[in-house]
């Protein structure tokens, strides 16, 4: 019988607490801003007896991913976590531990990369990998953090996946501030993430492979890319049942967009993150005033959920998609990239504006959410054209 | 000590099929030092370089153990992951607690000396039960001969070129051995693949112990080297009576010469090794006198601070 | 185990092992490199020590030994560099021109 606990903690407590739930084998870890207090927590569960995970005091996150590939290969259920820079020095590790098929799960305290250099809330670590291969899941509150973790495991373990899953949420915002959030017995995650049953162990001695081969001689290099595309498209379902399995024991919705008011909206913020409730508390205001407005959360960005935006923004009369990170040069940040080719196959054209907000944690204050809904809905009467890039409440 | 008929007992845990080039050194390192391993499985990790892709050619492996690749600077780190995924399995009881198994990681001296130095100094301080072998082949074979801080004082190389004002590697050659002797871990050593008998009793050691071990294998390269391919052996041997690569080994700090055959006064003139190298030859030209004398004084002063630190 | 790669060039994507494994480690054996030599060592077997030098300085793996004797050489593998008869103490080895029954390159 599923028992849940009602705490008030921090996203960072309650991500350790899922990564204990999840008995990993071994824990590679290196600390950074704002992701210390996870890998704090590890090491006391480790010191108490509490786990049984091997934890591997890495002298850099480079290291930190490459003995988390080692580990995978070798059979081991791993978990790491990390923050900006350190995800920016993982960079090439990201690739080879997709490229290889590894389970890898990581949690992302999401942060801005310097120059110059900022400890705060944005999203351009995560958005820097999105093209590593990982799957990549946004929490918009510690509750969600938590939920993400667990599945995280049971979505990068799948035999119709196996692709590494970074788990992430905001910086300080999520990551640090006490929040009210459930709880599940260790008992019933156990049963619901399982065990982990590798294929190709490095330490199955009986049956000697080889890891990370050179398929560069006119090899089948490309082909493996394909199967790589192939697994992570399978994502997609698999995303979905995990997230409503884990939904049904706990009586949280997960998908892969969360909707707020869309059912009859005529403009809508389109978002990832902590900023999703602020939006929605704007939206509720303007709801009470008799507007229609929508909010459409991304919880999954890799794989991104095109159909699901699509018919979450079916109709609307113009859309906001809300950036916490760059994409320098290119014609939007990466949200607003995805959002206006899902929006592409449509009938009717929707005019998108993007708008770069939050970056280094600068303030998202309500007065500037509501200014874009201002905007939106000039552009949906027609009295305004959709401007372009926008950078919200700048001087 | 395990003699040589003894050890022809022993399963060669390198098969042959590679691509590697003909005389090449680096399998000649491979072979002995896995031979020190005995029955006991073992795991092998490779940084990116030529014994990495010769050996690993999809759809052909030439190890005959469990095998992994990772890059280039990460061999250390990335072993260090497998071992501690077995100690990890064994906590959760999905491997027997009395299961032995050992761990190596192999990397050349670019893999090594440079880009993977960082990670090798975290895994031996954390003291993972890990043998790192590095062969040590002077610079970056497999791009081309490049220039790396094991590439030898004066000697030539595809980025430290000789022309008119330059005349090879100006520097001179990091002490690696010595860097990890200074991380107090229970073995080091410094071997060379012409006396194997040290070699593989070395590797050994290193086995044997708890804990870390690095072992820093002289491994020519003919290619790089401009020699015969059947000259590899000989080279490496003259390396040695030379001292320009002096074998001894770190027992938990305490330092031993293991050729005691070579000494300050017997040692054979830096020439001797050089001179049929084709990556030396400009040293051998008029006007490089000095220089040449510089590369005898460099060597000298090396092995006598070796000499030395063993007590000698 | 053994893998059976002779179709690989008709596999589509998804039949290969994931990630690049190689299934079968060892399997180079069945690559033959013996036809990039241009010599060949062959042994004297009344010369011969059974110092069995030869075998540990190969880099091919090739030096076939039974019973701590050397027995023959592995030609599908052997490179033709000529260290075994370079270490050889008793002369045992002479690299000979090779002929032009080649194994099959792979």
């Amino acid at each position: 019988m599923p028992t849940q606990k009602t705490l008030a903690v921090t996203g960072n407590t309650l991500v350790a607490e899922a990564i204990r739930q999840c008995s990993p084998d071994v824990i590679p870890a290196y600390p950074i801003t704002p992701q210390t207090t996870v890998v704090e927590e590890l090491a006391k569960f480790v010191a108490n007896g509490r786990m049984h995970a091997e934890y591997v005091n890495v002298e850099s996150e480079h290291s930190a991913m490459s003995a988390a590939v080692g580990a995978s290969a070798a059979g081991a259920r791993v978990a790491t976590a990390t923050s900006s820079q350190g995800l920016a020095l993982m960079w090439e590790e990201l690739h080879i531990a997709a490229g290889l098929r590894l389970p890898i799960v990581m949690f992302n305290a999401n942060r801005a990369l310097a120059a110059p250099i900022n400890i705060h809330c944005d999203h351009s670590d995560v958005m820097g990998a999105r093209d590593t291969g990982w799957i990549i899941l946004f929490a918009e509150t510690a509750q969600e953090a938590y939920d993400n973790t667990i599945m995280s495991f049971r979505i990068a373990e799948h035999p119709e996946v196996l692709l590494p899953v970074m788990t992430t949420a905001d910086g300080f915002i999520t990551t640090h501030s006490i929040d009210r959030a459930q709880i599940m017995d260790d008992e019933t995650v156990a049963a619901f993430v399982g065990d982990y049953e590798p294929e190709n162990a490095l330490l199955d001695f009986g049956k000697p492979v080889t890891h990370g081969s050179f398929a560069g001689l006119g090899g089948p290099y490309f082909e493996f890319k394909n199967s790589q595309r192939m697994a992570i498209e399978r994502a997609r379902d698999v995303v979905k049942s995990v997230g409503a399995e884990w939904s049904a024991i706990t009586g949280r919705p997960f998908g892969m967009v969360e909707t707020w008011g869309m059912e009859d909206a005529e403009t809508a913020i389109v978002v990832i993150g902590s900023t999703a409730g602020n939006a929605r508390h704007v939206a509720r205001g303007l709801r009470a005033e008799g507007k229609k407005v929508g909010v459409v959360k991304v919880r999954c960005f890799r794989p991104f959920p095109y159909a699901e935006l699509a018919a979450a923004l079916k109709g609307v009369k113009a859309v906001a998609v809300m950036d916490r990170s760059e994409s320098f040069g290119a014609e939007g940040g990466p949200l607003f990239l995805e959002v206006r080719s899902a929006l592409y196959d449509l009938d009717e054209r929707i005019p998108v504006v993007d708008y770069i907000y939050g970056l280094g944690g600068a303030d998202v204050k309500i007065e500037l959410i509501d200014r874009v809904f201002a905007d939106l809905s000039d552009i949906a009467s027609g009295t305004a054209a959709p401007s372009g890039l926008v950078y919200l409440g700048a001087r | 000590m395990t003699t040589i008929r003894e050890l022809s007992h022993r399963e060669d845990l390198l098969e042959g099929g590679h691509r590697l080039c003909a005389g090449c050194g680096a399998s000649i390192a491979v072979r002995q030092v896995m031979l020190g391993a005995g029955g006991t499985p073992v795991v092998v990790g490779c940084a990116t370089g030529c014994l990495e892709v010769s050996t690993t050619i999809y759809p052909y492996s030439s190890w005959k153990t469990p095998f992994i690749h990772n890059a280039f600077e990460n061999a250390a780190a990335t072993v260090s992951g497998v071992e501690s995924a077995f100690k990890g399995l064994q906590r959760a009881g999905k491997i027997p607690a009395d299961k032995k198994a050992k761990f190596i990681a192999f990397g050349g001296d670019g893999g090594t000396y440079d880009i993977g130095l960082q990670s090798l100094s975290g895994a031996m301080e954390r003291g993972h039960d890990m043998v790192y072998v590095c062969y040590d082949n002077g610079a970056y074979m497999n791009t081309g001969i490049q220039r790396s801080s094991a590439t030898p004082m004066g000697a030539w190389a595809t980025t430290s070129e000789v022309g008119s004002v330059g005349q090879g590697k100006p520097q001179r050659r990091k002490d690696l051995t010595s860097i990890m002797a200074a991380h107090n871990i229970p073995y080091v050593a410094q071997a060379s693949i012409s006396d194997w008998k040290d070699l593989t009793s070395k590797a050994e050691k290193a086995f044997a112990v708890e804990g870390p071990a690095f072992i820093n294998v002289f491994a020519p390269c003919p290619r790089g080297w401009r020699i015969p391919y059947d000259s590899t052996v000989e080279i490496a041997k003259s390396a040695v009576t030379s001292a320009f690569w002096p074998l001894f080994e770190v027992v938990d700090g305490e330092w031993i010469y293991t050729k005691r055959s070579v000494t300050r006064e017997n040692r054979k003139p830096i020439e001797e090794f050089l001179k049929p190298q084709g990556r030396f030859k400009h040293l051998f030209k008029p006007g490089n006198e000095a220089l040449l004398a510089q590369v005898q004084t460099e060597v000298d002063r090396n092995f006598d601070h070796i000499l030395k630190r063993c007590g000698l | 185990m053994t893998w059976d790669i002779s179709k690989i060039d008709e596999w589509k994507s998804d039949e290969f092992p994931r990630g690049a494994v190689i299934p079968d480690s060892g399997n180079s054996r069945d690559y033959v490199t013996g036809g990039w030599r241009s010599q060949r060592p062959v042994r004297d077997d009344a010369k011969c020590t059974q110092c069995l030098f030869c075998w540990i300085y190969c880099p091919d793996s090739s030096v076939n030994v039974a019973d701590e004797k050397v027995t023959d050489f592995n030609l599908n593998h052997c490179k033709g560099c000529g260290v075994c008869a370079q270490v050889c103490p008793a002369d045992a080895i002479t690299m000979v021109p090779e002929g032009c029954e080649l194994p099959e390159v792979k």
